[in-house]
């Protein structure tokens, strides 16, 4: 019996933990190449779930025609935000840069608030809601679509960064960006680009687990601030070390609520998350590097 | 900045909070809720009921020759708003009497803005501490949640079900439906043998349940206000959990049978009669209330009435019985609103009294079970 | 030196005359609050406008400062006048104990440190109900009482609370042009170097930490004690955010530019509010253009514009 509940904590705990991580790698990739830390990546994660619900609901399209439009709807938003936000701005200073994407969820809540309206909406999961039993656990088909579009995700990712030319040249970008100006790298395209990604797959999050969690106009608030600290365990990288911090954090969560205290869970998941901190000041994976000065 | 400005700048403002051009002395009433945030789900039926009711009363030629006026303000489910716009209400709108707000927390924290104030105020949340002990100044319509409890514990003593599990919602609305599921527990001869919470925003409450699952409880029952008890239906029915899966008056709506889909099916949960209008008997005093309220909200805003809006829908009601009573002032409306006796509302039939300020008895909840996407009676 | 001065007087008169016009009118009560953000924003300023220090958990230390004073004014009946000292000096000593370790972390390590100390501090005002009353919160906090005189009106709590506002903004605009206050901003620009000169950075450090904490909670208990009630969600992860916002509208390093800040962000809600549900629009929406085109912040963006419209004024313009 004890096995079974740690069984199903885990699988609990992975399962929300890849949504973490699939939030977590949009924040990697704007940060990367950008520097910004992107207070809006979670309100795409809500785009994604209600353009994919106007669009089963209003425009009466299969699900297989509705996910491609929301995502593309969602992307069309993230390019908005990029030129009108970001790009115009004159001091583009860290913080800056933080306050207007704070500025940016918020307009963006609102605007979803008036739209979609303050309810809660269910959308029906991809392929039934059979349970799948695992050893004593349980999981539904929804969880394993959620892990394989993680998994697929991961890859191409992969592919992308390492093996095409515009990866690279992002790569180069968050590595220097002068440098990458220099060697003749269109750095503001690869802004542009990394918002591209990042609201993107944001839209695919909110689009999978839509069905197993319900979405509304405010769902993005509390998932951003999940995948931030998946992004951050995972030392800010747009790779396997972000899906491994959303993973820890998922199950350190479900782990924490099924065995010590369901009231205390998120507490328990960040003081050991300040622990590691404490003890690796650079990060979970990042190797210590000295200060420039 | 100088002060020919700082000048223009306040004569701006007096401008703006003084829109009072109605005629021949309207009674303004002010209402405080929660029609943005996380408690958008109360605040706003509340506001859609209370100025649906009051342009009724209005188009009838108002309460004796008198309009009534509603002042809303919208506090976003922050107590700190609540307590600004309560003093707003107070000092410069000059109202006569103060409805809502719409949450526990937000009137615990207006209330002694209210005493200090000498203005009535009709909560719309059903903390039961609101009333107990009796303040002066402070009524309300909503249900005590204690009286929903007795209503499922009621129904568990009679089905021997004496094992529960609760799994309560960590805001303000789960922790007073927590206190009360503890407190009353002994006296209907109940052990509680696992008590857990989730947060509003959590998205998976299996690790939780997977815990009562291995708990060996005959009943479970989840305090909360959608969506979280939808997934928790959903979890539950996940992880393949056959004890009977009792919920709040928090989701007795039809928007918590949408949410939850098939996983409803069978909850039962204690409720305001609003829901099972049509199901009542005829003898029922607070029969045509209801069915006036359902079919006239259906009418405005194109969706069911609910009992959150029931709430602001009694509370505007009770002051305009006790304006047509003859009172005109503060003090006299609250006077009136003890005396008030018998009134057949939405919430219940309210008896107010110098001891008594909530006013409503055990019959104002009925236990309903969801079958076939629809409410019906638990006898 | 003494041009600070008068500017600081000058205000402080402005502070202490906005009563005549108001009334004791429902104003009276936003401009209290405007006071006590303005103190946070000042104690946030002094860590990340100086020091160069995020914290996305400020909100954290200010509810601390509430529940200790609530906490002890009610359930243990002391006097308030006791209760926020002893607030303040816990708070300072546990800000001091977890900054040495939290102030090693640098950029997005630090800001998630903190952020997650915000989060950790409201689950235990939310969990811990024996004490705090948990998520229904806590009610029946005395006000606080000086001889005869109850501070129970908002005119009344207007003078008490900017009093100390305009104490603590004439401490910190002391501190930013002392010694300490040159070596905080060596820091801001390279720790490193700072060190060099002599500077110990990680003490200093963790001293303004615990200083923004202690100012933190002396707001908190005064908000306590003026609203008499408080509960969890004032003090989350919003409201930090929302501090945040506040020092970076008004003007980094700048304590006039706190000010400014915190008044735009506290009155700006009410005059939104005949916007309905549009004005969480209008407000997200400003907050981009003010970055936008007032990137250094009111404090500087103001007598920019100023000097744009009344271009021949040259010097005259500064706020």
């Amino acid at each position: 019996m004890q096995f079974d509940q740690i069984l199903q904590y885990t699988l609990s705990g992975l399962s929300t933990g890849a949504i973490y991580a699939l939030i977590g790698i949009g924040f990697s990739i704007i940060y990367n190449a950008t520097g910004i830390i992107n207070f809006a990546q979670g309100e795409f994660v809500m785009l994604g779930g209600l353009f994919t619900l106007s669009c089963l609901e209003f425009l009466k399209l299969p699900l297989w025609a509705a996910i491609p439009c929301a995502i593309t709807a969602s992307t069309v938003v993230g390019i908005l935000f990029e030129r009108l936000a970001i790009r115009p701005l004159r001091q583009p200073t860290p913080i800056n840069l933080v306050i207007i994407t704070i500025g940016g969820s918020i307009l963006i809540r609102g605007l979803a608030m008036l739209v979609w309206g303050k309810d809660t909406h269910s959308v029906t999961p991809f392929s039934g809601d059979t349970p799948i039993a695992i050893g004593g656990a349980t999981i539904l088909p929804q969880h394993l679509w959620i892990l394989a579009i993680t998994l697929i995700i991961i890859i191409i990712n992969k592919l992308y960064f390492y093996h095409t030319i515009s990866g690279k040249a992002m790569r180069a970008c968050s590595y220097n960006r002068r440098a990458a100006g220099l060697v003749g790298i269109d750095v503001r395209r690869m802004v542009l680009f990394s918002f591209i990604i990042s609201s993107a797959m944001g839209a695919v999050a909110g689009i999978i687990i839509a069905p197993l969690t319900m979405t509304a106009y405010d769902v993005g608030v509390m998932l951003g601030l999940k995948g931030f600290c998946a992004a951050i365990i995972g030392g800010m990288s747009s790779g396997l070390s972000t899906v491994i911090g959303g993973l820890i954090l998922g199950v350190l969560e479900s782990l924490g609520a099924g065995l010590i205290s369901s009231g205390y869970k998120d507490a328990i998941a960040f003081i050991i998350l300040l622990l590691i901190l404490f003890i690796r000041p650079q990060g979970l994976f990042g190797k210590s590097d000295s200060e420039r000065v | 900045m100088n002060i020919k400005v700082m000048n223009v700048i306040i004569a701006l403002v007096t401008l703006l909070l003084s829109t009072n051009v109605f005629a021949a002395a309207p009674i303004k009433i002010g209402a405080l809720f929660a029609v943005t945030g996380p408690a958008a789900f109360l605040g706003e039926p509340e506001r859609n009921s209370a100025e649906m009711v009051v342009n009724e009363i209005n188009r009838a030629g108002g309460v004796k020759g008198h309009k009534l006026e509603l002042v809303v303000y919208d506090t976003t489910g922050d107590a700190t708003k609540a307590v600004q716009l309560a003093t707003k209400l107070i000092k410069d709108d000059k109202v006569v009497a103060i409805i809502g707000p719409s949450t526990t927390g937000e009137t615990m924290a207006v209330i002694p803005v209210a005493e200090k104030g000498k203005v009535p105020l009709i909560s719309c949340s059903a903390g039961s501490k609101i009333t107990d002990p009796v303040k002066n100044w402070i009524f309300k319509t909503a249900q005590n949640d204690s009286l929903a409890v007795g209503r499922i514990y009621e129904y568990l003593q009679k089905t021997k079900q004496t094992k529960v599990s609760i799994l309560t919602v960590s805001d303000g609305f789960g922790a007073s439906g927590r206190e009360q599921l503890k407190s009353q527990a002994a006296k209907y001869g109940i052990t509680i043998v696992s008590d857990d919470t989730y947060g509003p925003k959590d998205t998976d409450m299996t690790a939780q349940l997977t815990k009562i699952r291995g708990s060996h409880s005959q009943a479970i029952i989840c305090w909360g206000t959608n969506p979280g008890p939808a997934l928790v239906a959903k979890n539950v029915r996940q992880l393949g959990i056959k004890t009977p899966l009792f919920m709040s008056h928090g989701v007795s709506s039809k928007k918590f049978i949408e949410l939850a889909g098939d996983a409803a099916e069978g909850v039962k949960l204690p409720s305001g009669k609003v829901v099972v209008a049509d199901l009542l008997s005829g003898s029922d005093k607070q029969k045509k209330s209801l069915l006036a309220f359902v079919k006239d909200y259906q009418k405005h805003y194109n969706t069911e009435g609910d009992h959150f809006g029931g709430h602001a829908w009694d509370a505007v009601m009770l002051i305009r019985n006790a304006v047509d009573n003859g009172a005109g002032s503060a003090a006299a409306i609250r006077d009136q609103l003890e005396k008030t006796r018998g009134f057949a509302g939405i919430g219940g039939t309210f008896n107010y009294s110098t001891t008594d300020h909530a006013g409503l008895g055990k019959d104002a909840f009925v236990l309903v079970e969801v079958k076939n996407k629809d409410w019906v009676l638990v006898k | 030196m003494k041009k600070d001065f008068l500017l600081f007087v000058a205000f402080s008169l402005l502070v202490m005359a906005a009563p005549q016009y108001f009334r004791g009118g429902y104003m009276m009560n936003v401009l209290v609050f405007v006071g006590i953000n303005t103190m946070l924003a000042i104690a946030l300023n002094l860590l990340l406008g100086y020091a160069g220090q995020i914290s996305l958990g400020h909100a954290g230390f200010f509810g601390l400062g509430a529940y200790l004073s609530g906490i002890m004014t009610t359930t243990f009946s002391l006097n308030p006048w006791v209760a926020m000292p002893v607030a303040a000096f816990v708070v300072g000593c546990l800000a001091g104990l977890i900054g040495f370790p939290v102030l090693k972390l640098k950029g997005h390590y630090l800001a998630m440190a903190t952020l997650g100390l915000g989060i950790i501090f409201f689950i235990i005002f939310n969990e811990t109900y024996e004490w705090t009353g948990g998520p229904s919160g806590l009610s029946g906090i005395p006000n606080l009482q000086l001889g005869s005189i109850v501070f129970d009106s908002d005119v009344k709590n207007y003078y008490l609370i900017w009093g100390v506002t305009l104490a603590v903004m004439l401490f910190a605009l002391n501190l930013a042009n002392s010694r300490v206050g040159r070596a905080l901003r060596a820091v801001h620009d390279s720790e490193v170097a700072a060190q060099v000169l002599g500077v110990n950075a990680r003490l200093l450090k963790v001293q303004i930490f615990a200083l923004s904490a202690i100012i933190c909670s002396l707001a908190g208990s005064l908000y306590a004690h003026t609203m008499t009630f408080i509960s969890p969600t004032s003090f989350g992860f919003n409201f930090s955010i929302e501090l945040l916002t506040m020092v970076v509208i008004g003007g980094l390093g700048s304590i006039y530019g706190s000010f400014l800040g915190a008044a735009l962000l506290t009155l700006l809600p009410e005059f939104l509010r005949g916007a309905n549900d549009y004005d969480i629009i209008i407000y997200g929406g400003l907050l981009m253009v003010m970055v936008m085109y007032m990137p250094g912040g009111l404090v500087r963006g103001i007598p920019a514009l100023y000097r744009k419209i009344i271009k021949p004024k040259g010097e005259a313009g500064h706020a």
